[in-house]
């Protein structure tokens, strides 16, 4: 039967607004997303017209050093929140497990191979994941509520990670190889290439603009992201258009990518005059696209969606809940030991303290990011965003000289800001 | 001249991109019992929230007049100040509260913010009184059925002094007993001269009571009909456009062999594991073949239904259930898919629906390896079979991109039932498929059930609505307290025949 039925609604109009189907989809899901990276522009200019050092290549450097791990946490506790939990242990676990890998490779005699740095960050890695696993069956199995759980995880490896570090002390220094996770940089394979050649004054100075030399590795790499995401973008809009279905308008289309692409690139000839990717940016990029394909393109990431959005509807879909609630934790306890990581990476030592409160900023960014607290929704770009709009305030701020207990302030009220504004949109339409 | 306590005039209401109302008119005389009609969608509940000022002044153009007066209700509370009050079809009690707490919810009797616990109760006794119920007002209200807490709905109206009450299908939820109850109250309340409106599906209902029947189709009002007029056929044909010369549509039932067969089937309860829910039931449906299953509320047809899709209700689950003759694990929701069941739950919005997504996403999210390969969704291949079922079941929307929560509820229930069709069951258990629903997406879903019946599958449909069953089944199974207690060809089934098998096996439990 092709046909359905003689339709009884005969007459019935079935668009009120009538006239062309306009692709509502793209152009409104996105809209938030380009405000929030409008948002993130509009106060990077700020900082760079207040400070005057914001866009300086070496401070992009530090703000990618220093924001890194709050962005790669924030990746796990998307998924976290997506499926209408919360992670509260997440600082605590990164103390940790930072203080688990210092003490590994400074303190205990584990000899050649199992000190190595690489082996004691994949151990760490697993360490992670068991945490992760051990809380996420609480809150999977035996629906504890994960605030609780995480709450005890949180007091639990807070004082762990302290007590291995044998009270107040700290632990350093780490290897050299070890740093280069947070400090390091892409090394330089295809040499670098002088663009303006230095041009010294009679003082002995180099004239401001000249002397800039570009590493060219940094360089390729960045315009074959750019040309990948480019030439993606127009690939998956042809096939849509094949199949008939309409995209967005191409005058948009084409802005958008414009735009990105510049940017990008403009970002990438700023680190490529100093010292080329760091190898944290390289890595937190990865994780990124990772998470993207995960969460648009894969059924697992689909299913977690599923689920925050309404777990009685996902589980008589036959989703497994209880898997993947642990699958997710699992999931932001890897990624919370790769932060602690990061963190002890960037500072050269573990310290008692060390990722102490750093839970509330990947909660914001998460939530800036215009994720839902009910569950049900959030996007990885826009968690992104997020982190870097605190990170760039961060960063921002303390060139400013603004005060640390200021800062807090300023960072509250844009957290409660972006959320009013998410609530007040939905509200309204 | 009638003298009218509300009319509204030239009533408009835009949505972004939608025109919910346009120059609506309606006139509801003073002490009368006015239903308004109407499908899903078709305006009704808007309506109702621009009068109680859920939508305030404002928001939508045209004229509220009030007992003679124009009226901009800025909110709720405007309007109840008014002695306009409206109960809507999501119950709004709190479940953990008692009856008195709830019905002078917001609206205690207190001194400097100390309740007056005496005055509240001694109140909510007369309340309850007026309305029939005679719980104590301090049970909560999780502990009453719907039935009874409608009825709470209704005394908390009255302790508001209301002049004119909104009833928003009120009966949808409620049994056939109860329903009778609720009407009977409307009447006592007209001889009382509190003026009602009443938004029902149930036709039957609207001939008893109403006075006046306002018909609305997609925003704008076809007519009103008074007393002398109303008649079942007159309304439907007002509502659709068009006569139904039949609610169900015609069928050439093929019946092949068994396909899906249960033994024994026992559930206890999941709180109290003394309690027996489900006794040692035996059933089959055959190739083809569409079966109901009649009951009561409360007889445990759910709960069954629930039992055998991989044990989502109940424990110490026993029996056996046979595909094909063989023995099949259904113990997870998983293996019940896999091995070919569905199940269309009776509450779309709690069990069967994600709100805030997409009706692509919904309808993929039981058979996503049916779009993905290797755990990587192909998004294409997933819009083509989003559009189409959404062609094939008719689910009026603009795109597959809206949201599930924007749909009426009968195209929330043809996502509903695309979900499941793509997973390509061989056994469809259909629970309360039209439930809420208007009279022409019901007509629409029966097509989609004999058309399923058509290609071969074995449907299961569980409802309340006799003459439904009677409709649209071939054999008919009835359910009481927990067992089969009848089973009958459709074509010798009656209404009266099914209340026999129920009666009698009410006499056999208790023996």
């Amino acid at each position: 039967m092709t046909d359905t039925a003689p339709t009884p609604q005969t007459g019935v109009a079935q668009d009120v607004s009538g006239g062309p189907r306009v692709p509502v989809s793209s152009l409104a899901s996105n809209l938030r997303e380009y405000g929030l990276v409008l948002a993130l522009i509009a106060i990077m200019v700020f900082f760079q017209l207040t400070t005057g050092t914001l866009f300086k290549p070496v401070n992009l450097s530090n703000l990618v050093q220093q924001n890194s791990f709050i962005i790669v946490m924030a990746l796990g506790m998307l998924l976290v929140i997506v499926s209408g939990h919360i992670d509260l242990s997440v600082g605590s676990v990164a103390g940790f497990i930072g203080a688990l890998a210092a003490m590994m490779m400074v303190i205990w005699p584990l000899g050649g191979f199992l000190g190595n740095p690489l082996v004691v960050s994949i151990v760490c890695l697993l360490i992670g994941g068991a945490i992760g696993a051990a809380q996420g069956y609480w809150i999977a199995y035996h629906r504890i509520p994960s605030f609780i759980v995480t709450l005890a995880g949180m007091l639990v490896f807070r004082g762990m990670c302290q007590g291995l570090l044998g009270g107040g002390s700290s632990v350093g220094p780490l290897p050299d190889s070890f740093k280069a996770l947070s400090s390091g940089f892409l090394p330089e394979l295809l040499g670098t290439w002088t663009l303006i050649p230095p041009t010294v004054n009679a003082a002995g100075k180099t004239i401001f603009g000249s002397g800039v030399t570009l590493n060219m590795t940094t360089v390729v790499l960045g315009v074959i992201a750019v040309l990948a995401y480019a030439i993606s973008g127009v690939g998956a809009r042809r096939t849509r258009e094949k199949h008939g279905y309409e995209a967005e308008p191409f005058a948009l289309f084409l802005v958008k990518t414009v735009v990105i692409s510049a940017l990008a690139l403009f970002f990438v000839y700023q680190f490529a005059v100093y010292r080329g990717f760091p190898i944290v940016l390289v890595v937190m990029g990865i994780l990124v696209a990772i998470f993207v394909f995960i969460t648009r393109h894969t059924t697992i990431g689909r299913r977690v969606y599923a689920m925050g959005g309404n777990i009685k509807a996902a589980q008589l879909s036959g989703i497994k809940t209880e898997r993947l609630t642990l699958y997710v934790f699992v999931n932001m306890g890897v990624l919370s030991a790769l932060g602690g990581l990061i963190i002890a990476a960037r500072l050269g030592q573990a310290v008692p303290a060390a990722g102490l409160g750093s839970e509330l900023d990947v909660i914001a960014a998460v939530f800036i990011g215009g994720a839902s607290a009910m569950g049900g929704v959030g996007q990885v770009i826009s968690t992104v965003v997020g982190g870097f709009i605190m990170g760039v305030m961060n960063n921002g701020m303390s060139i400013m000289g603004v005060n640390v207990d200021w800062q807090q302030v300023v960072k509250g009220l844009v957290l409660l800001g972006a959320v009013i504004f998410d609530v007040y949109n939905k509200n309204k339409g | 001249m009638p003298s009218y306590i509300l009319e509204m005039q030239d009533i408009t209401k835009t949505f972004p991109g939608v025109k919910a109302l346009s120059n609506v008119n309606l006139k509801v005389e003073e002490g009368e019992i006015h239903a308004i009609c109407g499908e899903n969608g078709a305006g009704k509940s808007t309506l109702m929230k621009v009068l109680s000022g859920v939508y305030p002044s404002g928001d939508y153009e045209g004229k509220i007049i009030y007992r003679g007066e124009e009226c901009h209700f800025k909110g709720i509370h405007d309007s109840e100040e008014k002695g306009i009050v409206i109960i809507h079809q999501e119950l709004a009690l709190v479940p953990m509260l008692s009856i008195a707490e709830n019905i002078f919810l917001g609206n205690e009797h207190a001194h400097w913010g100390v309740i007056n616990w005496h005055a509240n109760e001694a109140r909510t006794r007369q309340l309850l009184a007026k309305v029939g119920l005679s719980e104590d007002p301090q049970t909560l209200i999780t502990n009453i059925g719907t039935g009874k807490q409608q009825l709470v709905e209704i005394a908390k109206a009255l302790s508001k002094d209301v002049e004119l009450l909104i009833l928003d299908e009120p009966t949808a939820s409620l049994s056939e007993k109860d329903s009778q109850a609720l009407l009977d109250l409307l009447l006592e309340f007209k001889r009382q001269g509190i003026t009602s409106i009443i938004i029902s599906h149930k036709l039957n209902e609207i001939n008893r009571v109403a006075d006046h029947v306002t018909v609305i189709r997609d925003g704008r009002t076809i007519e009103t009909l008074d007393r002398s007029q109303i008649s079942e056929d007159r309304i439907i044909t007002s509502m659709v456009g068009r006569s139904l010369e039949d609610r169900y549509p015609p069928r050439d039932p093929k019946i092949g062999e068994p396909i899906f067969e249960v033994k024994n089937w026992s559930v206890y309860h999941p709180q109290h594991p003394e309690r027996q829910v489900i006794k040692n039931i035996d059933m089959t449906v055959r190739k083809g073949e569409v079966v109901g299953i009649a009951g009561l509320m409360g007889a445990g047809r759910t709960e069954f239904a629930m039992s055998l899709f991989g044990r989502s209700y109940g424990r110490k689950i026993t029996g056996e259930v046979f595909l094909h003759g063989k023995a099949i694990d259904v113990s997870t929701v998983g293996k019940a898919v896999d091995r070919g069941l569905a199940y269309v739950t009776e509450d779309r919005k709690v069990f069967g629906l994600n709100l805030i997504d997409t009706i692509k996403n919904n309808i993929t999210i039981a058979n996503l390896p049916g779009v993905s390969n290797v755990g990587v969704i192909d998004e294409l291949k997933e819009l083509d079979v989003a559009n189409d079922y959404r062609r094939k079941t008719n689910i009026r929307s603009p795109s597959v991109f809206q949201k599930t929560g924007n749909l009426s509820g009968g195209n929330q229930q043809k996502v509903v039932l695309s979900k499941w069709l793509f997973s390509s069951p061989e056994v469809l258990i259909l629970d309360e498929p039209t439930r809420g629903i208007d009279v022409g997406a019901k007509y629409e879903i029966y097509t989609i059930i004999a058309r399923l019946a058509a290609e071969g599958r074995a449907i299961i449909v569980i409802s309340s609505e006799m003459p439904e069953l009677l409709g649209i089944s071939d054999r008919i199974y009835v359910m009481n307290e927990g067992r089969m207690v009848g089973e009958m060809a459709a074509s010798d089934a009656s209404q009266e025949k099914i209340m026999r098998a129920i009666v009698r096996g009410e006499g056999k439990a208790a023996s």
